[in-house]
């Protein structure tokens, strides 16, 4: 069994089976893109975000958390009509942090698990618009109401999702 | 320098990953024109999510369809029965619109405007969407395999959805009018004033480029106006919801989509648009006199004796032979004007009544005998009377 030490803590690392780790982002991209459709307010939902912070704070490790990230937007980008790449980079800059903050917290419980999404969904938010923006040239309005109930949200369906997905991850 | 390299191996690793993907987006961004850039993935990626998407709107499709079908049948008498009101109503809507409309074919066809007209469309499922806020566009099941091409126009019933982005095999990629990255050739019905509809960043809509000193009313209808080449001139956007003064002399104008965007499960591609001149329709215009006409037999002149309207009116069989015999014409709907009843309505003007119905007015010029239609050959007797709610069969 790996076993990461941390300031004297004791962090078990965990992974997924191949068939999980390639299903469970293919039906997050998929639900994300069919249930809008049926339920308006889905759309404020992103459950490739959650698959892979979920991904990247269970494996604990960047390089696996980035590729994750990067391999998700990019799918989700490819979806969208706008150009390819600012999803992969918000959730690549996601995947790493994840995997670095999991690697030094405690992020079993849902306390902890609610406010890192909290903040991950408003990092990749933040990292979206500034590129959006700053490289692309679009117009995208940016509101910290939305964006902050939409972080909310996201961060109570993410601690339902990461319990669900908690037993389909198996100790390394 | 190893240890260095070790050490931020993975920040290094992270560096790497984003330039790639930034260097991608660049060329993208410098080759806008040219969405072959990026195809191969959106390919993979659409033929990857598109089978579930196609299956699973199909299972719910055809449960919805079984439900409605032979379950959900409550109500529908009452619904058949109102609906055949409302086309009665609009029939008559119809004749009175069509004789304002070859007017204004003919006013076109003197001042030699060309105009656009639909003349092909493609229904199309609604399969999916981008499942993104920042991109609003949704994916339906028809490509290039059904003739969509990118730049056509998706409408519904309601009004205007967008038009195809990108194009692939069995799928298409519709941008929503709501999207930010949107922009469509828009005009006012009233005040006939011209601007762009854009959407915005919460998914709504609005028309930019009306100067600030126009008078724009709340309720107004905004239609196509055909500038931007991609819609025909005249399908509904949406209805102007809400008028503010903007910046740079612009006025702000929130418009609400004809078309539930929210809700669209079929839609149809506009595929193809003729653009002719028009011309003056040469048989003039339909009216419910003529459509009477057709279905009764010949009129000959009326008799000395004959009475006013509610009299019977002689009908003359041909080719038999027989006396004139009289028949009573039935009025047409459900007017309730006793001397239509009795007269024969074929050669005169009909008017609107107070009530949206058709109502004699005079006998037009030339048109006094009208030809008895096939299956009226032999003379009839109508029978005395006729109920108001009676057909003219």
């Amino acid at each position: 069994m790996a076993i990461t030490y941390t300031s004297g803590e004791q962090v078990e690392v965990y992974r997924f089976g191949i068939p999980a780790t390639i299903l469970i982002p293919l039906a997050a991209v998929f639900l994300q893109a069919w249930l809008p459709l049926r339920l308006h307010f889905f759309s404020i939902f992103d459950l490739p975000l959650l698959v892979t912070i979920s991904f990247a704070m269970a494996r604990r490790s960047q390089m696996a958390g980035l590729f994750t990230g990067a391999l998700i937007g990019l799918f989700q980008d490819a979806l969208t009509s706008q150009p390819i790449g600012l999803y992969g980079i918000s959730k690549t800059v996601v995947g790493f942090g994840a995997s670095s903050l999991g690697i030094k917290l405690d992020v079993e419980n849902a306390g902890a698990r609610l406010l890192l999404t909290l903040v991950f969904y408003v990092v990749h938010q933040v990292v979206y618009f500034t590129v959006a923006r700053g490289m692309v040239g679009l117009q995208k309005g940016w509101t910290w109401q939305h964006e902050l109930g939409s972080a909310l949200a996201n961060a109570f369906l993410g601690v339902i999702l990461y319990a669900l997905l908690d037993r389909l991850k198996q100790r390394t | 320098m190893e240890s260095v390299l070790g050490r931020y191996r993975n920040l290094i690793v992270l560096v790497g990953v984003l330039f790639i993907q930034v260097l991608g987006l660049a060329v993208q961004v410098r080759r806008s024109t040219d969405t072959d850039s990026s195809r191969l993935i959106r390919v993979w990626a659409v033929t990857a999510i598109s089978p579930f998407e196609k299956v699973l709107v199909w299972v719910q499709t055809s449960t919805g369809n079984l439900w409605h079908n032979y379950f959900y049948l409550r109500g529908v008498r009452a619904e058949n029965r109102e609906l055949k009101q409302q086309i009665e109503q609009m029939r008559i809507e119809q004749v009175r619109m069509s004789q304002d409309a070859d007017q204004a074919r003919r006013l076109q066809a003197l001042l030699a405007f060309k105009e656009q007209f639909i003349s092909q469309t493609k229904a199309a499922q609604v399969i999916g969407s981008s499942g993104s806020e920042q991109s609003r566009s949704i994916y339906i099941d028809k490509g290039e395999n059904a003739g969509i091409k990118p730049d056509m126009a998706v409408i519904t019933a309601d009004g205007v959805v967008g038009k195809v982005l990108h194009v692939y095999r069995s799928t298409s990629l519709v941008l929503l009018i709501n999207d930010q990255s949107s922009g469509v050739g828009a005009i006012l019905e009233k005040s006939r004033l011209q601007g762009i509809l854009r959407g915005t960043a919460s998914g709504e809509i609005g028309m930019e480029k009306v100067m600030s000193d126009e008078q724009v009313a709340a309720g107004e209808v905004v239609l196509t106006s055909g500038g931007d080449r991609i819609f025909p001139k005249g399908l509904p956007l949406g209805r102007v919801t809400r008028v503010a003064p903007g910046s740079d002399l612009f006025l702000n104008i929130e418009v609400k989509p004809a078309a539930n965007l929210s809700k669209l499960e079929e839609v149809l591609v506009v595929t193809k648009i003729d653009e002719r001149q028009a011309t003056p329709d040469q048989t003039g215009p339909v009216r419910a006199a003529d459509i009477l006409a057709e279905r009764l037999p010949t009129v000959p002149p009326k008799p000395p004796d004959a009475g006013a309207g509610g009299s019977p009116t002689t009908v003359e069989a041909p080719g038999t032979g027989t006396a004139p015999r009289p028949v009573q014409a039935k009025p047409k709907s459900a007017a309730p004007t006793p001397g239509v009843a009795g007269s024969l309505p074929v050669a005169s003007k009909p008017t609107p009544s107070p009530t949206g119905d058709n109502v004699t007015e005079k006998p037009a010029a030339g048109s006094a005998t009208v030809k008895a239609s096939p299956k009226t050959e032999k003379p009839v007797e109508a029978p005395t009377p006729p109920p108001a709610q009676d057909s003219p069969q």
